[in-house]
């Protein structure tokens, strides 16, 4: 039992309980300090705990809180403990969760240090890393599906953090409902998972499943067909949570939070729950190929339609928010091609360089008097030097430039992808064509944002804080070496040495063409965006416009899913409910009551108060009692 | 002495009850009613007594003697009912006595 283990998820509980009851009476100064202690606190305890599993024998640790409950069924019960348990994987985990989360919390303690409900904000992230802890540390599935949930929740109450206005209100909802279309389908898998292994053990479902990977000549056709269909099913949540096709329309209206939750939330720490799902779940994934081929493919999709999407943007934060999406994108597709650590490898760097890029685009959000449309912004890189050039590192690590983080996580995943058993040389192509948009919409961002003349009338409004630039200071640093970090993950994902070796032969010139790609892009969008860069020569700033071309419109709307959904789905129930306004089931209940009624009016004519109507039926009953008596 | 047979005290005996009750349900005066009532107690007076002739019991007068006292208590409580009735409704219609309707 490892008591800085067990005791992980508590500081920011404490600071959650403390914010949540004495919030409103305590300063901002006591509030702060108070929530982005206890991450402090967390951080410190994380890096202490990446040490102490480095030296572990079998890099695996675990804490034992307390017995939950006992599941039972036809053929026994097990056990379903609170219980933390520290491998390769929850590390990489609890490290970007608990120091990125640290950073974030430290911005957003100045970023929204003039908010009224400045405590309960703060109360919601805690509660948010309380929940994400949870989740990757989560022995089990069902202590898992608690901090999945409790993500999910906290996810809602930030979207919705501005509840005045409705759009943020209905965007909250929006992504509560969709991503709870994904929960469904997972709690299900797990009822089926626990159905065929009687376990719902990370460690044991993850043993089993090895078990019958080598020998699956034995397995029977049923049960493979069971875990082709748990498989399937643990894709569905993780497909809702991590905002992939085609449960992805939730994300970009998200961004209507404050831009620390975004950051947090919707880029570095929650929307990566699915790929941690996934990878943690490889034992069952491994054994139905055909799922792990589907992961690869809805991955490539979401990849290619999001950065479709991202093109045609004018919000900075949707713009973001679709290359997050494509980014997971990114992580599925290493996922579904076996590419385990690639995948995690990038999920990681990610979390560094989008929480920048989410910061910084805050801090210029901020500087502009909450201006988020890129089509009236401009020339930032003169105003805004210091955030400007954070903004550049975090846009060369998400285009993969050559030595940044995002390029070795990048090329990780992109190397593996041509000879994989379930990816293979279409889904390669793909995610070059992938890493081809992600350079152009970074430069047609950054040309539209940073570079031309400004084209908004106000003066920029800085906040000078020492504290804000550190965190942004250091996350540019985790963006830039985070690449550097040695990533061994081979004792989590060692079922996966089994797999036979591809027959593949790569060609040799793979790999320059993966480098070269974002540089096709830059020169392709330097020549494209024009008017974007230099609209200043042309004396055409007056009539830089965002184009409104149908087809333009249609990708600006995340290629018409909404639209598509609204009339699948949204309509054919507000037309049943239209239909069934009276409820038809309820009227069924309401016989009963309509019964009683009846009785009712019934007994009421008998009771009419006349005392001579009485005495006839009494004498009526004796005479009918006592002629049923003598007969 | 020829004594009379039981089934014909009977047969007068429910004569006399079923006349009473007639009486009783279709009268609307509570006067009437409250005779008819009379008329019942006395049906059963019949029925007792010729029932204590034939077993020769004297229990059957002595149940006869209770059901006078029981018939002049109940016509004293009647007769005050009825006093205050016509003093409340100004008339002695029962019907007008139906208030306790469900």
């Amino acid at each position: 039992m490892n008591v800085l283990l067990a005791s992980l998820p508590f500081y920011p509980f404490v600071s959650f309980l403390l914010l949540i009851f004495f919030g409103k009476r305590l300063s901002w100064r006591l509030a702060a300090t108070i929530s982005v202690s206890s991450m402090a606190i967390s951080a410190l305890v994380s890096a202490i705990l990446l040490f102490e599993l480095s030296v572990t024998k079998n890099q695996v640790m675990t804490a034992n809180l307390w017995h939950w409950f006992e599941l039972s069924y036809a053929m026994g019960s097990s056990d379903v403990n609170v219980r933390f348990y520290l491998d390769g994987l929850s590390a990489v985990m609890i490290s970007v969760v608990t120091g990125v989360g640290f950073l974030i919390h430290l911005f957003a303690a100045i970023y929204m240090k003039s908010d009224v409900n400045f405590s309960r904000f703060m109360a919601y992230m805690n509660l948010f890393i309380v929940a994400m802890l949870i989740l990757v540390l989560a022995d089990n599935l069902v202590l898992l599906y608690l901090g999945w949930e409790g993500v999910g929740l906290c996810s809602f109450l930030l979207i919705g953090f501005w509840y005045q206005e409705q759009s943020n209100v209905l965007a909250a909802r929006k992504a509560f409902i969709v991503t709870r279309i994904g929960d469904t389908s997972m709690a299900i898998g797990l009822l089926l998972l626990f159905n065929s292994f009687g376990q719902l053990n990370i460690e044991a479902v993850t043993l089993l499943a090895e078990q019958a990977n080598s020998l699956s000549a034995g397995t029977n056709a049923e049960s493979a067909d069971n875990i082709y269909w748990i498989a399937l099913l643990l894709l569905g949540g993780a497909v809702g949570k991590s905002a992939q096709l085609p449960l992805q329309t939730w994300l970009p209206d998200a961004m209507a939070g404050p831009t620390p939750v975004s950051a947090l939330i919707h880029a570095a720490t929650m929307v990566t729950a699915g790929v941690y799902l996934i990878a943690r779940m490889h034992g069952i994934f491994l054994l139905a190929p055909e799922v792990m081929n589907y992961v690869a493919w809805l991955g490539a999709l979401t990849l290619l339609l999001a950065g479709i999407a991202a093109l045609a943007q004018t919000d900075i934060k949707r713009v973001l928010a679709y290359s997050t999406m494509s980014q997971i994108g990114y992580m599925m597709l290493a996922l579904g091609a076996g590419a385990w650590t690639a995948g995690v490898f990038h999920l990681m760097t990610h979390a560094f360089f989008k929480a920048l890029l989410f910061l910084t685009a805050g801090a210029v959000i901020y500087a502009l008097h909450h201006q988020q449309n890129l089509f009236k912004m401009g020339g930032l890189l003169k105003k805004l030097p210091f955030e400007s050039s954070l903004f550049i590192i975090g846009l060369i690590c998400l285009m993969a430039l050559p030595g940044t983080s995002g390029f070795f996580s990048k090329e990780a995943i992109i190397a593996q992808l041509w000879s994989s058993d379930t990816a293979g040389p279409m889904l390669w192509w793909c995610a070059i064509l992938g890493a081809l948009l992600t350079s152009i919409y970074s430069c047609r961002l950054f040309f539209l944002g940073f570079l031309g003349k400004a084209r908004f009338n106000e003066n920029v409004q800085l906040k000078k804080s020492s504290l804000l630039r550190t965190s942004l200071i250091i996350l540019a640093l985790l963006s830039l070496f985070g690449g550097l970090i040695p990533l061994d993950l081979t004792l989590v994902f060692s079922s996966v040495m089994n797999l036979p070796l591809a027959q593949l032969t790569e060609p040799t010139w793979l790999h320059t063409v993966a480098i070269i790609t974002p540089f096709i892009g830059m020169v392709f969008s330097w020549f494209y965006f024009k008017s974007y860069r230099i609209s200043h020569l042309a004396g055409k700033e007056h009539i830089l416009q965002p184009n409104n071309g149908r087809f333009v419109v249609f990708c600006r709307q995340g290629l018409g899913f909404d639209g598509l959904y609204k009339k699948l789905f949204i309509m054919p129930y507000q037309w049943l409910a239209q239909i069934n306004k009276n409820d038809i089931f309820d009227q069924i209940i309401m016989l009963n009551a309509w019964y009683v009624g009846l009785w009712h009016d019934a007994l009421v004519l008998v009771q009419n108060g006349s005392l001579r109507w009485y005495l006839a039926a009494f004498g009526l009953a004796i005479m009918l009692l006592l002629g049923v008596s003598l007969l | 002495m020829t004594s009379i047979p039981l089934f014909h005290v009977l047969i007068l005996s429910s004569l006399l009850f079923v006349i009473g009750f007639i009486g009783v349900v279709a009268r609307k005066n509570t006067l009437f009613m409250l005779m008819s009532l009379e008329v019942m107690l006395n049906a059963v007076g019949v029925a007792f007594i010729g029932a204590g002739s034939v077993w020769q019991q004297a229990d059957g007068q002595v149940m006869f003697i209770l059901i006078l006292t029981l018939a002049a208590a109940e016509v004293a409580v009647g007769l005050a009912l009825l006093i205050r009735m016509q003093k409340k409704y100004r008339s002695l219609d029962i019907d007008a006595l139906n208030q306790m309707k469900g």
